[in-house]
């Protein structure tokens, strides 16, 4: 699946699992919560990067001590106009000072990409074409002024506290 | 009145050019219907009945003349000659085409305007007091926090899909005019022991399908944590709200299911966890946005006006609006003017592009540059030498805008019902019109007094008929219209919802049964002084009930 990171297209060293398939030992494996947490133990000798898969019921206490282990959170949109993501992915951010990969996978379209950036994902699996058409011609539809602070923004100087504008 | 900076105006000509791509991109087939929607929805553009229809935000119900006269503008040119002002401080336009939408978003953003949130899953129009910066009874301007909640919640990145639309209100007021308890976050300005200025909070209020009076959540918030206190409210329902029934989507669900305690801990550790200072407002930043909102000069006056005497003696149609229409003002010799869009027999709300453009011209020579537009579908011109009255009720009156009905049992609240909406399950605001002929805004309505008749065409309760003295419910049974009715609802600091009566009337009958509550009030009221809602809590619904479903029976109430 296409993966977009950084402003490109790149290629994805990741492969994502369902429950019963087995996490393999050389890791790059993105693993749903609950067959991670079962699995985990394996894993405790091994330094293998390894992913998660969050749904967007969860909660982060449910995964918050194993947060230094993974390289990895991959949070699912089932529907574009689920916005239990953007919280999870800003408060991995800001509050828990996440510095790995937060990946966006499922219902991932365009017009969500700059939101979504700005609560802090960094990584867009893509599976629409349209949207993989504008991403490749670097056509990302959004404004460039912003009444909130984003993750990973610096402060303007001069404007309003509560308020920072990205450099575009 | 808040003026936009460099910033704001790029931040609209952002929005508007974002926007206009999405149409193109619905156009050529790039985004399906369903996603279009979405985003059209956020910029205030709904398919309605007949067509499309444009909500455009007027913040905090703050309006300038010049933007007054843009509204008339565009409804002359862009609809049918009127604009439809709403329950929440927005005007609707009913018959724009598409086509034209991005135009007219242009034409208000060269007046400082928008539509940006006025519909969709977000953070909607702030509203405030309509008598912000005049009431006599006002502790602080509400007006300079609700802009800051309009910056801050403008294209939120993190809240722009939530669970279900979201309401903020403020009051700056004891006496709370913004119906703060009924939204699903209320701010109400209040001062704590130590002479500070901060605000006490309610959450999960809100009418619809399952009506709840907020709860309140914090009796003092410092003024500068207002964001902060927010984004952790938000924030608590964005993760928690339910997302798999839109009728029970609503914060107010949330705070029910969960219970009011529990909801208090998640928010109150949601904030605490929060320790970045990010969102804390620096008192020179509150200052600064409150300069905008700075009083207009006004000139010392005399407590009693001359002029307004005289004209009181010779012409008791001009004293009764002064009675009902004259708000007191915090400076003698000043009042706030309600001006009623609620002509005898018209529809609710209404206005024509000619009324707009009389309101911005009184507004420039009698008041002080300043309308506002209150939640109950009224115009306010908040600053009026008592000795300009009687010229602006003449001007008033020659434009068929001088209805001495504020506050009184004429002055309706009625949403758009059948004539307008693709939900209603009957017809709202022919029987708003029936009730404003039947009591009309003379002696009798003045003799009844203070009344809120609030009415709804569905379940949804976009009249909010919960909250009216007398609440109306169109509903549908085999085909036919009938109307349920509930007393002793409240939309103010009592906030209380109605008892429903009893079995519904129909569409024919419902004006006699509004006809024999009041009735039954006037016979029982203990003096003139109390009025409807104050008697209907004193003695309940039995005398109503008895004079509504036995009079066949021989009562003779
Ligand atoms: S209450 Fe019902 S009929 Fe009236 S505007 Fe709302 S949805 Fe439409």
């Amino acid at each position: 699946m296409p993966l977009y990171k950084n402003g490109s297209f790149v290629q994805d060293a990741w492969t994502t699992i369902r429950e019963g398939e087995a996490i393999s030992p050389a890791g790059h494996v993105i693993a749903p919560l609950a067959w991670w947490q079962a699995e985990r133990q394996a894993f405790d000798q091994s330094h293998v990067p390894i992913g998660v898969l969050i749904e967007p019921g969860a909660s982060i206490d449910d995964f918050i001590a194993d947060l230094p282990r993974l390289a990895v959170i991959a949070l699912v949109i089932p529907k574009f106009q689920d916005g239990r993501p953007y919280s999870m992915a800003r408060l991995l951010r800001e509050r828990h000072g996440y510095k790995g990969e937060v990946r966006a996978t499922g219902e991932v379209l365009i017009d969500q990409i700059q939101p979504m950036l700005r609560c802090g994902f960094d990584a867009f699996e893509i599976t629409d074409p349209i949207t993989q058409a504008a991403l490749e011609a670097g056509r990302i539809p959004g404004v460039a002024h912003f009444y909130q602070p984003g993750v990973n923004e610096a402060p303007q100087p001069g404007a309003r506290p509560w308020l920072r504008q990205a450099g575009r | 009145m808040y003026r936009y900076d460099e910033f704001d105006a790029a931040f609209v000509a952002d929005r508007l050019n974002q926007f206009s791509d999405q149409v193109q991109r619905r156009l050529s087939g790039e985004l399906t219907e369903e996603q279009f929607r979405i985003h059209r929805l956020m910029n205030g553009v709904y398919l309605q009945l007949h067509a499309y229809m444009l909500r455009v935000a007027i913040p905090y119900g703050a309006l300038s003349p010049r933007q007054l006269r843009k509204l008339a503008h565009i409804a002359r040119r862009y609809d049918k000659g009127f604009g439809h002002f709403t329950t929440r401080q927005n005007i609707q336009f009913n018959w724009p085409a598409l086509k034209d939408i991005p135009e007219i978003l242009g034409e208000l953003a060269s007046v400082e305007m928008h539509a940006i949130q006025t519909s969709g899953n977000c953070i909607r129009n702030v509203t405030a007091d309509h008598f912000a910066g005049a009431a006599a009874d006002e502790i602080e301007d509400p007006r300079p926090y609700a802009e800051i909640l309009r910056q801050w919640s403008s294209i939120h990145p993190e809240f722009t899909y939530l669970p279900r639309k979201f309401k903020l209100a403020l009051s700056g007021a004891p006496h709370d005019r913004a119906a703060i308890q009924v939204h699903d976050i209320g701010y109400q300005l209040v001062k704590n022991e130590a002479g500070e200025t901060g605000f006490a909070v309610y959450v999960g209020g809100g009418l619809g399908r399952t009506p709840m009076v907020g709860h309140k959540i914090r009796d003092f918030l410092p003024t500068k944590d207002l964001l902060a206190y927010t984004q952790a409210i938000v924030r608590v329902y964005n993760l928690e709200g339910r997302r798999d029934n839109k009728y029970k989507a609503r914060i107010k669900i949330l705070v029910h299911e969960k219970g009011f305690e529990a909801m208090r801990d998640a928010v109150e550790a949601e904030f605490a966890a929060d320790k970045s200072d990010l969102l804390a407002l620096p008192q020179n930043e509150i200052a600064r946005i409150s300069a905008y909102f700075a009083p207009p000069a006004l000139t010392e006056r005399p407590a009693d006006s001359q002029a307004l005497k005289a004209r009181r003696a010779r012409d008791p149609a001009f004293a009764g609006f002064v009675d009902v229409n004259v708000a007191k003002h915090r400076q003698d010799g000043y009042g706030l003017v309600t001006i009623s869009l609620k002509p005898i027999g018209g529809i609710p709300g209404d206005a024509t592009a000619e009324q707009m453009e009389l309101v911005a011209e009184l507004a420039e020579k009698f008041g002080h540059d300043e309308i506002r537009v209150s939640h109950e579908q009224n115009l306010v011109l908040p600053h009026v030498a008592l000795d300009d009255l009687p010229a602006v009720y003449d001007a008033l009156r020659a434009q068929g805008l001088a209805t001495a009905n504020a506050g009184l049992i004429s002055d309706i609240i009625s949403c758009p019902g059948m004539d307008y909406c693709s939900l209603a399950t009957a017809r709202s605001i022919p029987v708003a019109q029936r009730i404003s002929e039947r009591f009309a805004d003379g002696p009798r309505a003045r003799e009844i007094g203070a009344m809120k008749i609030k009415i709804s065409g569905c379940i949804n309760a976009c009249g909010h008929h919960h909250v009216g003295h007398i609440g109306i419910l169109g509903l549908e049974r085999k085909g036919v219209e009938t109307y349920q009715l509930t007393l002793g609802g409240s939309g103010d600091e009592s906030c209380t919802l109605g008892d429903i009566t009893g079995p519904g009337f129909s569409y024919e009958d419902v004006v006699d049964a509004v006809e024999t509550v009041v009735d039954a009030y006037m016979g029982l009221r203990a003096s003139p002084d109390e009025d409807f809602l104050s008697a209907y809590r004193r003695v309940g619904m039995a005398p109503f009930k008895k004079a509504l479903y036995e009079r066949d029976s021989g009562s003779d109430i």
